[in-house]
């Protein structure tokens, strides 16, 4: 495919065109990442998560700009949520990106959620294989604004990194399961705000409650990502994160989950998508109504769709 | 669920000082299903070019209010079409005497819209658009 061609030497159109693709599925898709997946691999991704305003994006502009310093390219996905009613969506990652404007070592790319729900969407992980396969040396995802479930990144990113800001909530808040398991590294921003002491706090009285299983403990690190303030430490806490992986032999353990995670997810859909075909969609709709009028109970409605496999048998 | 999305670059290149009008648009087209890209004030016409392109954007809007879209209108379609952005619409509003569109449809923007312009016929201009360029 010469679309290959051209996003392995790092075309810009090209890739762009090609995210587009893998957004939008089919079969062109498909045969793309068939082509350009044994070319990807080498980058370390980076995950930055949290909540919406806790200041990712910029977080995300500057740590680009410190790897930029050092020479190194930087692939950004930033994914901001679609309308559940009318499926638009508004993309607004890049207004604080504006400093990596005319920057050629970075490409940066929004992308709307388009329906799922774990803080990415369906599309992102290919388009990270792409980038990937393009050459950038660190690919940074920002998820869409978290609450406390939206854990999928934890499953495509080497190093997750959980923004939080001061007074969201007490130590109660830090060992609620979720989200704040996921962190390789915590970030609080913003902060010169009031309650920065309580936040570290409660973050390092949660982590000092770990099992001493892990041979990683997250560090907190402190930041001011508007001024570029602790972006410094921060980077050197995700390179230490990224060396701690090499150096354990953790890299392969966590790229074989994470690829039994991306397979099982292209399976399930499938699965899904191929069953739904036979099932037709106008007997589906009709279970639909049938249980949304409590004529039969989803169990039973799922049983008798999935044993009669042909249209209305 | 594999439709092809529509994907709008809104713009706001010079040196206006507030983006209440970009961001109505913005909001108006997201609520007519389309996907905007916003980029925020204060942007060359090199960025806004080098953006759509990223993003791989079916149109770019302009928003400008200082009167120097004469200048600036062009000189993004110049750009676009030295990036090979040619299948790319290229739209424009703000405060822009009516007087000023020929000269600018002229540059390649497919339509200014002026001051009291209402957001559905800017929706309804886009939407026909689309369809057209499919």
């Amino acid at each position: 495919m010469e679309l290959t061609e051209r996003i392995l030497k790092a075309d810009r159109r090209a890739l762009a065109r090609a995210i587009s693709l893998v957004e939008n599925d089919g079969e062109q898709a498909q045969k793309l990442l068939q082509e350009v997946y044994p070319h990807a691999g080498q980058a370390h991704i980076i995950g930055i998560t949290g909540p919406p305003g806790s200041g990712k994006s910029t977080l995300v502009s500057q740590i680009a700009r410190q790897y930029r310093q050092q020479g190194r390219t930087v692939g950004i996905v930033a994914v901001d949520p679609s309308s559940p009613f009318t499926g638009g969506a508004l993309l607004g990652d890049r207004v604080r990106m504006r400093d990596l404007a005319g920057d050629r070592g970075v490409f940066v790319r929004s992308m709307a959620s388009r329906g799922s729900m774990g803080g990415l969407a369906r599309a992102t992980g290919d388009a990270v294989t792409l980038l990937d396969a393009a050459g950038f040396d660190l690919v940074l995802i920002e998820t869409v604004g978290a609450g406390q479930v939206e854990v999928d990144i934890a499953r495509e990113a080497h190093t997750t990194l959980v923004v939080e800001v001061p007074g969201l909530g007490d130590e109660v808040q830090a060992i609620k399961a979720g989200l704040m398991e996921i962190a390789d590294v915590f970030v609080v921003n913003k902060a010169d705000h009031a309650g920065v002491d309580q936040t570290v706090r409660a973050l390092t009285i949660m982590l000092d409650m770990n099992s001493a299983a892990c041979s990683w403990t997250p560090p907190v690190i402190k930041t001011i990502a508007l001024h570029g303030e602790g972006v410094a430490d921060l980077i050197e806490a995700v390179d230490d994160h990224w060396a701690y992986l090499v150096r354990e032999n953790a890299l392969q353990d966590q790229q074989r989950i994470h690829a039994q995670n991306r397979l099982t997810r292209v399976m399930r859909r499938r699965l899904f998508d191929e069953l739904l075909a036979k099932i037709g969609p106008e007997r589906f709709e009709e279970t639909v109504m049938q249980v949304a009028t409590h004529k039969i109970d989803p169990y039973s409605a799922a049983a008798r769709l999935m044993n009669s496999k042909t249209q209305g048998s | 669920m594999s439709a092809r999305k529509v994907r709008i670059l809104i713009a706001k290149p010079g040196l206006d000082g507030h983006d209440r009008g970009a961001k109505v648009v913005a909001r108006a087209l997201r609520d007519a299903g389309y996907e905007v890209i916003y980029t925020g004030l204060r942007q060359t016409p090199e960025m806004i070019v080098e953006a759509a392109l990223q993003e791989d954007v079916d149109a770019i809007g302009l928003s400008l209010l200082s009167g120097a879209h004469l200048t600036i209108f062009p000189r993004v379609a110049a750009l676009m079409k030295e990036q090979g952005l040619d299948d790319v619409m290229l739209f424009g509003g703000g405060i822009i005497p009516e007087d000023d569109a020929p000269a600018l449809k002229q540059a390649g923007v497919a339509n200014v819209f002026g001051p009291g312009t209402s957001t559905q016929d800017i929706i309804t201009f886009v939407e026909q658009e689309m369809a057209r360029r499919k």
